[in-house]
């Protein structure tokens, strides 16, 4: 982390470093209609990752000898039912496999915010690859690519247990009964579209902020040589508190969903 | 760093991942789990229901065993009384063939002693009959006065 550093210190300021750390490696002529091929690349090796594991295990895996990965994986996918069965009421055969593909693969993709934050980009740079963000969910388009899909769900879920006629009347006369009801359409409509910008945000906000430390921090050593031990010390803290992060933010975004489609299988309750 | 069409993409991966999870990893890896709690569940019902047998055939062979001793000791006290009875039986032979015994040696020397007798009686009248001839030889008549003489013997 230090060297590499170190060596860029010397050509551009911090603000340029930093600069350059965020911009994504994207093609298209600007807009919404550009494709974050850095974004894209590492999110699909994750998920190529997580295929590759979900595959192989799901094959090899035993009822009566489990072993290391198999254990791990149950781990996981007995805490994940577990949250749904505390959480979620009824049942749905969606809401297990996305729940779980949320849960690891937002953790993964946060997870790249831990290696070097040099790393990756030094070698790009080596191969002629000028730009690259490394961490799929400090780009909003992931984060919301992930809670669109969510709401999307959230309001198909709710269609489809409330009917569309439920459906609007939960607009119209939620939370204020009925004689309230532009207020209650503002209010609903609120509550509602807070819902995948709140879980969209988060997760980049979060997101982002670590991965901006880790820049500091990084310039830190790149400045001069004293600065080298407490980049070290600074950026082993870090790093180890945003372990919790990563995971906690994964989670949240789990639990999150899980509630909100919850609240979506709910039946209205008359005011 | 604002929203792009990278979105579409990463929507149309999440979609295929969910998918991709769920048919591989979530399902047949939940059903297993399921599987295998039921099969401990019934595992460990099986075991206590086994421990239940066992105590009952436990119980079952204690009670066997107390029966079998008792008709054993049964059988012993009749063996030893039927035993006793046996012996006294045999005693109770012995003793009366003894007797029958006695009775019939006394039977038998009586009537030893008694053809003695009559032997000895027969003698002595032959020799009673010899003497008196060679006494009164010629006077006397054996045919004529052996009845005479028969009857002293008798009185003999």
């Amino acid at each position: 982390m230090s060297s590499s550093t170190a060596s860029e210190a010397s050509g551009p300021t911090s603000v340029e470093y930093i600069q350059h750390h965020l911009q994504n490696n994207s093609i298209g002529d600007g807009g919404f209609w550009v494709l974050n091929l850095d974004t894209l690349f590492y999110s699909w090796l994750l998920a190529g990752v997580l295929m590759y594991i979900a595959y192989t295990m799901g094959k090899k895996m035993t009822a009566d000898t489990p072993s290391g990965g198999q254990n791990v994986l149950e781990a996981i996918v007995e805490f994940v039912q577990q949250q749904i069965r505390d959480i979620f009421p009824g049942s749905n055969p969606l809401i297990g496999p996305l729940a779980l593909t949320i849960f690891m693969w937002v953790f993964l993709m946060n997870a790249m915010d831990l290696l070097p934050v040099d790393l990756l980009p030094q070698l790009g740079q080596l191969v002629g690859i000028h730009y690259m963000k490394v961490v799929p969910t400090t780009d909003l388009s992931t984060t919301f690519a992930l809670a669109l899909s969510v709401f999307a769900l959230i309001i198909y879920y709710n269609i489809k247990i409330k009917g569309p006629m439920g459906y609007l009347k939960m607009f119209l006369f939620h939370p204020f009964g009925k004689y309230l009801i532009p207020v209650n359409i503002i209010m609903t409509t609120i509550e509602e579209v807070a819902k995948p910008i709140s879980l969209g945000l988060r997760l980049f906000g979060n997101m982002f902020a670590g991965e901006l430390i880790f820049m500091l921090i990084a310039l830190l050593g790149g400045a001069s040589l004293y600065g080298l031990l407490p980049q070290i010390a600074l950026g082993t803290v870090w790093a180890i508190f945003h372990i919790l992060v990563i995971s906690l933010q994964a989670f949240i975004f789990m639990l999150l969903t899980i509630v909100y489609l919850g609240m979506a299988h709910q039946e209205i309750d008359e005011h | 760093m604002s929203i792009t069409a990278t979105l579409i993409g990463q929507m149309i991966t999440f979609a295929i991942l969910v998918w991709f999870i769920g048919k591989y990893l979530w399902t047949p890896m939940t059903q297993m789990m399921d599987d295998r709690k039921k099969r401990i569940a019934d595992g460990l019902a099986a075991a206590e229901r086994g421990k239940h047998e066992q105590e009952l055939a436990q119980h079952k062979a204690t009670q066997h065993i107390k029966e079998a001793k008792e008709q054993a000791a049964e059988i012993l006290a009749q063996a030893q009384k039927r035993g006793a009875e046996i012996i006294e039986d045999a005693k109770d032979d012995a003793k009366a063939e003894g007797e029958r015994l006695i009775v019939a040696a006394n039977a038998e020397i009586e009537q030893e002693v008694h053809r003695a007798k009559e032997s000895l009686r027969a003698q002595v009248v032959d020799i009673t009959i010899a003497a008196a001839g060679k006494i009164i030889k010629k006077e006397i008549d054996a045919k004529a006065h052996g009845d005479l003489l028969k009857d002293v013997v008798g009185q003999l």
